[in-house]
């Protein structure tokens, strides 16, 4: 029988162990992936045991604190710290989230830290996401249209047809959705994956862009589109409450009605 | 000598920084057939562009009869006066038309009955200069720079701007006074790179971060300033610091005015609405610093709410929850993940809160950057722009009103670019320049990265960042200031000690906040030392031992230079005058709301 085992490379190993030094009582422990492409190892998982009484609420707090106070060569992206920026993107407790709007208390036990899955990583928990980057660019997310309104005047849109971008345009490019879909991990060089797929829908959608059908026969595509299988990862990941499968469905109901004219 | 492979490249026009108005100025290069290259930190749309909530103005008449004369009167008395009437002229006039560009280019504004772009009332916009509520504010529900920011961003695709992605700008190429271009440091795969440019465009935006509690994101920590006091150039107005009145308590997340704008009011422990008091005209919409400056006595007089009495309530709840759910529902959810607070039963906890820098680089108002000659006359330093928060252009001057950043970005984003396009030939010349400004650079670098001292970047940064936050406030004092100069010494001296545990060069943050931090420290400095000089109140520069504002001595912007640890200020003069006969210069007056 055929023995499927991962390269040797990349199998994860012990890693260092972090005792807090402290007299607290309220220790949570938080192990962390390790990965430094300079040093020839395999990827480790270290465990700092954090003081929760002195630390802020959510999980990049946490990472923050351990980059502060314990081990400041631990590798991540961070930004806004409120949800808009999408850089803190990393699987937590098992999903993909966003360390800043993941509180610490809901996750009981230890809180495990890796990064997106599936994708190369730099370093610790920072993935690599151009082919992501490079796929949303192919789906030309500016706008097609040649009445643009009157000199100096905006182009209208009803508010009907403008509450349509709502649950679209929130999208904050976080890859949450994209790295935690099966397809996606398999096909990813060819599927466009959820997050992708959702702006290709925003810009479909919009009643101010004129190349509707050519946006739609740009994904009409075995791989581009028909990849997604409706398993909904996507949705249940999405830390911005926002529903990729329903756009990708959106999508495929329009390919077969008669909703892909102008 | 540090021993680096350095990757040449050479551009017509760089840009440092990918928020709104490095990508608005990338946009207009590559229209104008210049090779153009944008270096950024961060991916574009992880810029911190994509917080701003509330809106960008603009005297569109949307929602009832406006006039760009109307929106300058408003921005000039805003900014207390100290703004160059000739830029607030060119930032009001371009605004409509830089707000119809954004909408072609695809944002998705909320609309009108009409489908009309939707404006809602914002802090200090008002109708017929100064009387009445005026709806000024463009919004796209409250995610309006999150709207702008990925537009732009696929704007900027679709011209084939070239983007070096995770690239951290390390410091100008200076030679003979002419900026020749940057060193830059690649994230992603740990390489150095040298950008040679006839136009180097700073956006890198504001130092929120130097202060302990900001709605700035952690990445805001004023590079391009940063580098301009190493090049040996000033920064402008530096001690004018604006503080949100609605950063979350705790978190100090942004809850946008645009709240209030649709109705919200501030309330004290008493249950009074006490901006009836302080601005009976304007109440919870005066300005930002009349808001914070009135919501911190209110804490100081005993009447903040909370177990500690040290914050202020924000009530939205008696708005309609259909209004909050269409218009306000970015906020509704920070409120619920940062505050616990459902804001349709229960008020916000809020405090006043960093969150932008008048003060940066100075310019003109086509972004060229401005010094001082030996003879002391102003000049234009060649071959280098600066735009967003990073500039001083100045039209905020001593504080902004709300929504007008934004407006600022797209402007002056659009306006450097034309600008450039004057001065720069495509496929010009690269001058030559001696290799011991690179390797001056490098030196930095080298030094940081192998730094084995005893303090490590994060001790240093708390140290700096409570001082700010103590000793530079909402309110100063001679004492306070003087506390604060002798209290930054200890951080700035501390960089001496400062210890890298990370060596490597491939994504290291260790290495990237310790050199963040060096960019921060001197503009700290910088801050403290212009605030203690400003012997007067004026915008957000509040002295309690000066409280008048005073034109006859302090009509006049701050240049500070950083040398060696000291601060050395001189001054520049306030525009007087507008840039057309379009409309009269606003004399200045008391300043009401």
């Amino acid at each position: 029988m055929v023995q499927f085992a991962l390269p040797k490379n990349s199998s994860i190993q012990k890693g260092k162990y972090f005792s807090h030094k402290g007299q607290s009582k309220n220790i949570k422990k938080v192990n962390v992936y390790r990965w430094n492409p300079e040093d020839n190892q395999n990827p480790k998982l270290d465990t700092y045991e954090v003081d929760m009484d002195n630390c802020g609420p959510m999980v990049l707090d946490a990472l923050i604190k351990i980059k502060n106070e314990i081990d400041s060569t631990l590798t991540f992206r961070r930004s806004c710290r409120e949800g808009i920026c999408g850089s803190c993107a990393m699987n937590i407790d098992g999903s993909n989230t966003l360390a800043c709007t993941k509180s610490s208390k809901e996750i009981e036990g230890d809180i495990n830290i890796y990064p997106l899955p599936h994708m190369p990583v730099v370093k610790d928990l920072v993935p690599d996401l151009q082919q992501l980057y490079k796929q949303y660019q192919s789906i030309e997310p500016w706008m097609q249209s040649e009445v643009s309104g009157k000199d100096g005047l905006e182009k209208l849109q009803t508010v009907e047809d403008r509450s349509k971008l709502d649950g679209l345009y929130e999208c904050i490019l976080c890859a949450c959705c994209s790295t935690s879909c099966p397809s996606y991990w398999w096909n990813g060089d060819k599927y466009l994956g959820p997050a992708v797929l959702l702006q290709a829908y925003r810009w479909i959608i919009d009643s101010r862009d004129d190349e509707r059908k050519k946006r739609l026969q740009k994904v009409a595509d075995e791989l581009k589109l028909f990849r997604c299988h409706t398993i909904m990862n996507c949705t249940n990941a999405c830390p911005k409450g926002l529903n990729p499968a329903k756009a990708i469905g959106s999508i495929k109901k329009m390919l077969v009605s008669a909703d892909n004219s102008r | 000598m540090s021993n680096y492979k350095i990757i040449d490249h050479e551009y017509d026009a760089i840009v440092v920084g990918a928020g709104g108005s490095g990508l608005r100025a990338a946009v207009g290069l590559s229209e104008a057939g210049l090779k153009t290259a944008c270096i950024s930190k961060v991916f574009p749309t992880r810029s911190h562009t994509a917080a701003a909530q509330g809106g960008i103005s603009a005297a569109l008449g949307n929602m009832g009869e406006d006039d760009w004369r109307w929106h300058m009167f408003d921005t000039v008395k805003g900014a207390d006066w100290l703004g160059d009437q000739d830029a607030i002229e060119f930032l009001c006039k371009e605004a409509p038309q830089a707000v119809v560009e954004l909408e072609k280019y695809g944002v998705p504004f909320s609309r009108t009955e009409e489908g009309k772009i939707y404006q809602r009332p914002f802090g200090g916009m008002t109708k017929n200069y100064g009387n009445g509520v005026v709806q000024r504010t463009c919004a796209a529900a409250d995610r309006t720079g999150h709207a702008i920011l990925h537009t732009l961003y696929g704007q900027a695709l679709k011209k084939n701007t070239e983007f070096f992605i995770e690239y951290f700008a390390l410091d100008l190429l200076m030679h003979d006074g002419k900026c020749h271009g940057i060193l830059a440091w690649s994230l992603q795969d740990g390489t150095i790179h040298r950008f040679r440019a006839n136009m180097t465009i700073l956006a890198t935006g504001g130092y929120g971060r130097a202060y302990f509690s900001a709605t700035s994101a952690h990445t805001c920590t004023g590079d391009g300033g940063g580098m301009v006091l190493r090049a040996g150039l000033p920064l402008q107005d530096m001690e004018f610091v604006q503080f949100h009145p609605t950063g979350i308590y705790g978190a100090g997340c942004l809850i946008t005015e645009g709240s209030r704008g649709e109705g919200g009011f501030l309330v004290n422990s008493e249950g009074e609405r006490f901006m009836e008091r302080y601005a009976p005209s304007a109440k919870d919409l005066a300005s930002r610093d009349v808001v914070s400056r009135s919501m911190t006595i209110e804490i100081n007089e005993g009447r903040g709410v909370g177990k500690n009495k040290d914050h202020i309530y924000l009530h939205l709840n008696h708005l309609d929850p259909k209004i909050l759910h269409e218009r306000l529902p970015g906020i509704s959810e920070s409120a619920k993940v940062f505050a616990g607070v459902d804001v349709t039963k229960e008020p916000i906890p809020v405090l006043p809160t960093v969150h932008y820098n008048m003060g940066g680089i100075p310019t003109n108002y086509y972004g060229e950057v401005l010094t001082k000659n030996a003879e002391g006359s102003e000049v234009i330093v060649e071959g280098l722009m600066s735009i967003g928060e990073a500039a001083c252009v100045s039209v905020h001057g001593a504080n902004r009103l709300g929504s007008n950043s934004l407006i600022d970005l797209v402007v002056f984003g659009k306006a450097a670019a034309i600008r450039t396009a004057e001065v720069v030939k495509p496929n010009s010349k690269h001058a030559d320049i001696p290799e011991s400004e690179t390797q001056k650079s490098l030196d930095r670098f080298d030094k940081m990265r192998n730094a084995n001292g005893g303090t490590p970047t994060s001790v240093l940064r708390d140290k700096m960042q409570r001082t700010m936050q103590s000793k530079c406030a909402v309110f100063r004092t001679d004492q306070t200031l003087k506390e604060g100069l002798k209290d930054i010494q200890q951080p700035w001296e501390g960089l001496k000690d400062i210890s890298i545990s990370d060596r490597s060069l491939v994504f290291n943050t260790d290495l990237v906040e310790a050199l963040e931090f060096d960019n921060l420290i001197r503009q700290s400095m910088v801050t403290v030392s212009s605030a203690e000089n400003r012997k007067e109140s004026r915008g957000a520069h509040s002295r309690e031992d000066f409280k008048e504002r005073n034109d006859q001595e302090w009509m006049k912007h701050t240049l500070a230079w950083h040398q060696d640890g000291k601060v050395d200020i001189k001054y520049r003069d306030v525009h007087s005058y507008t840039l057309t006969s379009d409309v009269q210069y606003f004399p200045p007056k008391a300043r009401v709301y």
